[in-house]
């Protein structure tokens, strides 16, 4: 108690708010009591601190306000430090190019090695859509190329005593006689014969094969073949929207299939951007074979479907096409060789009459 | 000058705005981000101002090299105690002594650092009465009503007591501080 009645008069004291009396008193009670006075002192600088924190706190708030304050009138600009980064990459231009180069190259490495496991990984969880030819299947092609030989003179083009490897679908993206399918249909193959929906046949050579896209593309080259009018279809690069209705036409038996269902999926196996996944059933067979809309471009090749899954199809996506092409017309002297149709004569035709103009571009692929 | 000795708003705000960008790009250019530009030179605004409000105060530079000065020391203290990496920090070599200004600063942060840790400890309701009477220098019958005591005599009753405590923590803090530096 009696220190707070002392603080109190100190205070007071200091403040100067003592009768005249008062402070007589209290100036004597200093001298004559050295505890006092100690406190007297150490009070006063105490308040003093006090009141320059006060100050300092107030001071710091009016530099806030004021900071905020010409932020906000645009009187000074708060810059972002990009230059913490040029001074950096100026500093250590050198080290930097060591490390990226380094950087690039382990990466590739890792990339390398995961494409290539991936690639063997997916190979179990795919299947591809090429049909495996055994030998029941070649009798009964021969048999059946010897009843139409009553109709028609065929030539069996195929090489005789040699096993169909695997087959497909192809379809033609020049009238002059260029065809796509997919690669694994025709890889490691040394001959290919084509087919179309009557059964006639033709000689095809390999022209280039993207194994990383699963895209042949396939080059007529056969007497019997004359160049046809324009393709009644267009290849779009731009892809379906989903839910968009969507058909195919392909070769999963001896006979021209056709079957319809929708774009389901924006990417692949895996998130695989190259390619959609489309509902549309499919079998061996149908690798290779176009994805039409209903505009009667084609979008998409179908090339696997998922093994563990029920109706899981992919197709890559008809964009792809184009590097393909890119490469062919670096290779040959002749830049453009193959035009790709841009323009669909089939859109607002009735279904039916959209299959029998596109039936006939569509071929039954056989490789040897 | 004097408009900041008085704490005077619009000196203040003429001053903020033709310095800062200086200041700013300043620690910008040396490993700095916005917001250190601006504590630096919030920090030697204070320091600024200090020097204004003291008796012997004469400026012998001009306010921009001064500033200029104070920041750049404040800066590469922070930069070293932080321990980043700084070379040599390029700019206008227009420079002016300014130690003493420094260590004062820093002594009084030091101070108002136990200031405030006394004050955070000693907890409500005394740590507002305290501020209200010492800080904003409201009178005892304006605490009284704005605190809910009965009369002006019993809040400062109460305030003497909240000052007591505070003196202790206050000193305690000092000579722990002090004592371990």
């Amino acid at each position: 108690m009696d220190n707070i009645q002392l603080l109190d008069a100190i205070e007071r004291y200091l403040n100067n708010e003592m009768t005249e009396a008062e402070r007589i008193g209290f100036e004597q009670l200093r001298k004559s009591n050295i505890e006092v006075d100690q406190m007297v002192v150490e009070h006063s600088a105490f308040l003093n601190q006090l009141n320059k924190y006060g100050e300092n706190k107030e001071f710091h708030t009016v530099l806030n306000e004021v900071h905020h304050d010409l932020t906000s009138r645009g009187l000074i600009r708060e810059v972002p430090p990009k230059a913490v980064i040029a001074q950096l990459w100026k500093k250590h231009k050198r080290v930097m190019a060591v490390a990226a180069s380094i950087a690039g190259i382990t990466t590739m490495l890792i990339a390398g090695f995961a494409a290539y496991y991936s690639r063997r990984a997916s190979n179990a969880e795919l299947e591809q859509l090429s049909k495996k030819f055994e030998n029941t299947e070649r009798k009964v092609n021969a048999l059946r190329a010897q009843v139409e030989s009553d109709k028609a003179v065929v030539i069996d083009k195929a090489p005789s005593n040699t096993p169909i490897k695997s087959g497909g679908t192809g379809f033609l993206i020049d009238e002059s006689g260029y065809l796509a399918t997919n690669a694994h249909v025709v890889e490691g193959s040394s001959v290919v014969v084509l087919e179309n929906y009557k059964g006639l046949e033709f000689r095809a050579r390999i022209v280039h094969i993207n194994a990383e896209n699963d895209i042949a593309i396939l080059k007529i080259e056969d007497a019997d073949y004359h160049t046809r009018s324009p393709l009644p279809y267009a290849i779009k690069m731009t892809g379906a929207e989903l839910g968009e209705q969507l058909f195919t036409l392909g070769y999963p038996r001896e006979e021209i299939v056709y079957n319809e269902g929708y774009m389901s999926a924006k990417t692949g196996f895996n998130g695989d951007t190259l390619t959609c996944q489309i509902g549309v059933p499919a079998n061996p067979g149908n690798s290779g074979g176009p994805v039409f809309n209903r505009n009667g471009e084609v979008i998409a090749i179908i090339n696997t479907r998922q093994a563990q899954a029920e109706g899981v199809v992919f197709a890559i996506n008809a964009k792809n096409i184009i590097n393909s092409i890119e490469a062919i017309s670096a290779d040959s002297s002749n830049a453009n060789i193959v035009k790709l149709p841009l323009s669909s004569s089939l859109k607002g035709v009735d279904r039916v009459q959209q299959i029998r103009k596109i039936q006939d571009c569509v071929f039954m692929v056989k490789s040897y | 000058m004097e408009g900041l000795a008085r704490n005077d708003r619009q000196t203040i705000e003429k001053i903020y705005s033709g310095h800062f960008g200086m200041i700013q790009s300043l620690i910008i250019n040396n490993n700095g981000s916005a917001d250190d530009a601006r504590d630096i030179f919030q920090e030697a605004m204070i320091v600024l101002y200090e020097k204004s409000r003291s008796e012997d105060f004469e400026l012998h530079c001009q306010v921009k090299t001064y500033l200029y000065s104070v920041c750049r020391r404040l800066w590469l203290k922070k930069l070293s105690q932080t321990h980043r990496f700084v070379p040599e920090i390029n700019g206008i070599a227009e420079l002016v002594p300014i130690e003493e200004e420094i260590d004062a600063n820093d002594e009084r942060n030091q101070e108002f650092i136990h200031m405030e840790n006394a004050l955070s400890r000693l907890g409500e309701p005394c740590r507002s009465l305290l501020e209200a009477y010492y800080l904003q220098k409201k009178s005892m019958s304006e605490i009284a009503s704005g605190f809910g005591y009965t009369n002006p005599d019993n809040a400062k009753n109460q305030k003497y007591k909240c000052l007591v405590r505070l003196r202790k923590l206050f000193f305690s803090e000092y000579k722990t501080n002090n004592g371990d530096g």
